[in-house]
């Protein structure tokens, strides 16, 4: 059917997974409208927990739940779903493994009107520090889809970042998805960028226009833990020069990661992203990316400045 | 009413497993055993009289679950869980060495018959309350115990799931709050004065019991009395006395993780014979 947003590819899939499994119940911190799981409220009610504007309670009584062997999905905002009940999610759903599913909606920049409270620039870096969490970041509402089902599908604590704003699908309906599978979607000889959520379609467009010029491979990074360092590798190993694009801070997400991966690789890498600096208010998305850098042409730039310094 | 031979027995349990406490703690090295005592009674009481639970099958879908959100008192639950069987009481030793399956907290993945990871002040409710929602959902007749501290009353997310569990009506969470009146650096009073805590869970919505944690009759009167209500959460106020049994650690606040010397091991030992 082809969605327009990743919140309500995100509900629709939590939806239909709720209809297959019924051990799968949702948890919401009053944001339900936002993040879409009131699309579950609607059909499962009895399997719909509302817990107030207390996240962190939520976290906790999701652990409790997945102890007797249901499949909790707990959904706030991204900021408040891996900030607020970070220590809720280390302490029990992490250290012991639990099968609880992490929804951080809204995420980056999305929510741009609410400014910095409401904004995440770090909830890459704070759940990929966690063992045993599994964290997913899709390109585009038709990777959303296919991102949810897995989640669903793996037993252990899994975060997940869904952005709130309409863009277009990068990834088609059946191009196939795998946890730890980073996928080329734009071959090419001189530079590969890594990117992550909406910085694919980003990276794509500096793809495009630099064709001719600079021949530059784009590879979608989904599964930002586990990290796949041997991929990474093999994908950079035919470029002279990496660039990473996402919509976080640079500190503890895909740039550091994919830098960790490539340390012995003796290969320049740029990194475009949130430069150690929360987010503000704007009165549109695309104005506050353009504000922070997180364009397509910022991602030529990054592109053109490590191929010339290389 | 147990008859008098229920109660001297479980009375003899209790002072097996802060035999055990002391045993685990031994000689020259930190444990925490002000509050393993002062919950010992309503462990016993819970573990040897009120809970269904099957050793040799710990994920028996029927059964009754245990959480010490005081998580500081693992090595009591760890005394309780060798006595019932869940493993051999050769492994108490073993308690907070390199690669045990006994951790200075409760861990669920190491330990049988542990439920949850605890000892994170504050969360054991909330836990408490998510297994008490999924055995509702499952229509399973089985009762959720958490014993909370009363330092711990101080965390805000007890309060979260205290609303929570009230709104949720649920009637299979019992929580029993040990109030020995002290934590780690002093009285609880003077670190965070709680105020009147009967008055607080009730008009959070909870059916609230105040009782001698340390009477068995009286705790074992209170866990038939929780089967009863409906509609609500129970609450136990138990007042305790922290380090009870061992009369030189009894209201010492350096006894909540406290060291103890030959002298002092020989001498618990013989009080609790």
């Amino acid at each position: 059917m082809g969605f327009t947003n990743q919140r309500t590819a995100y509900g629709s899939t939590l939806l239909a997974l709720g209809m297959e499994n019924s051990n799968i119940v949702a948890l919401e911190a009053d944001l339900g409208k936002s993040t879409m799981s009131c699309m579950f409220k609607e059909k499962f009610p009895e399997r719909y927990f509302e817990m107030g504007i207390a996240e962190q309670n939520m976290a906790s009584v999701a652990a409790g739940l997945s102890l007797t062997g249901k499949i909790p999905f707990i959904h706030s905002f991204a900021v408040f779903a891996a900030g607020r009940a970070y220590d809720q999610i280390r302490q029990v759903i992490a250290l012991g493994r639990l099968n609880v599913k992490i929804c951080g909606s809204s995420t980056g920049l999305s929510d741009f009107g609410d400014g910095a409270t409401h904004q995440s620039v770090e909830d890459i870096a704070l759940m990929r520090a966690v063992p045993n969490m599994i964290v997913l970041c899709p390109a585009d509402a038709n990777e959303t889809v296919k991102a949810v089902r897995a989640m669903a599908g793996v037993d252990g604590p899994c975060y997940i970042r869904i952005n709130r704003n309409d863009y277009e699908n990068v990834t088609g309906e059946d191009s196939p998805f795998a946890v730890g599978e980073p996928t080329v979607l734009h071959q090419g000889t001189d530079c590969v960028v890594f990117a992550t959520g909406i910085m694919v379609v980003r990276a794509l467009e500096a793809a495009r226009s630099l064709d001719g010029k600079i021949s530059v491979k784009v590879v979608n990074v989904s599964t930002l833990k586990p990290f796949p360092e041997e991929r990474i590798i093999q994908l950079a190993k035919d470029c002279s020069c990496v660039v990473t694009a996402e919509e976080h801070s640079i500190i503890g997400g895909l740039g550091s990661a994919v830098a960790q991966a490539l340390s012995r690789q003796r290969k320049p890498i740029g990194f475009v992203g949130l430069k150690d600096t929360f987010g503000c208010s704007a009165h549109g998305y695309d104005e506050l990316l353009e504000y922070y850098g997180l364009t397509a042409l910022a991602v030529i730039e990054a592109v053109e400045d490590i191929h010339n310094c290389w | 009413m147990e008859d008098a031979a229920e109660i001297n027995r479980l009375n003899s349990i209790a002072r097996t497993l802060r035999r055990h406490v002391v045993e685990i703690v031994g000689i020259g090295l930190a444990g925490h055993i002000g509050g393993s005592c002062s919950s010992a009674d309503i462990v016993t009481a819970l573990y040897f009289s009120k809970m269904h639970y099957d050793p040799k099958n710990i994920h028996l879908a029927d059964r009754d679950r245990f959480l010490l959100s005081k998580g500081h008192a693992a090595i009591l639950q760890y005394a309780a869980l060798a006595e019932a069987g869940f493993f051999d009481k050769e492994i108490l030793k073993t308690t907070k060495r390199l690669d045990s399956i006994l951790q200075g907290h409760p861990d669920y993945r190491r330990t049988p018959g542990v439920e949850a990871n605890t000892g994170s002040l504050g969360q054991g409710l909330s836990i408490g309350l998510g297994m008490a929602l999924g055995l509702r959902l499952d229509g399973i007749n089985r009762k959720v115990y958490v014993i909370m501290g009363d330092g711990e009353q101080s965390e805000g997310q007890v309060w979260e799931a205290a609303m929570a569990a009230a709104n949720y009506r649920v009637d299979n969470l019992v929580a029993i709050l040990d109030r020995n009146r002290l934590q780690a650096t002093d009285t609880v009073i003077k670190v965070m004065d709680s105020g009147s805590l009967f008055e607080k869970w009730q008009a959070f919505g909870w059916h609230v019991l105040e009782i001698d944690g340390h009477d068995m009759q009286q705790i074992l009167d209170a866990l038939d009395e929780a089967d009863g209500i409906k509609g609500k959460p129970a609450m136990i106020i138990a007042n305790t006395i922290k380090g009870k049994g061992i009369s030189f650690a009894e209201n010492v606040v350096s006894f909540h993780n406290g060291v103890l010397t030959q002298e002092t091991y020989n001498r618990a030992l013989s009080e609790l014979a």
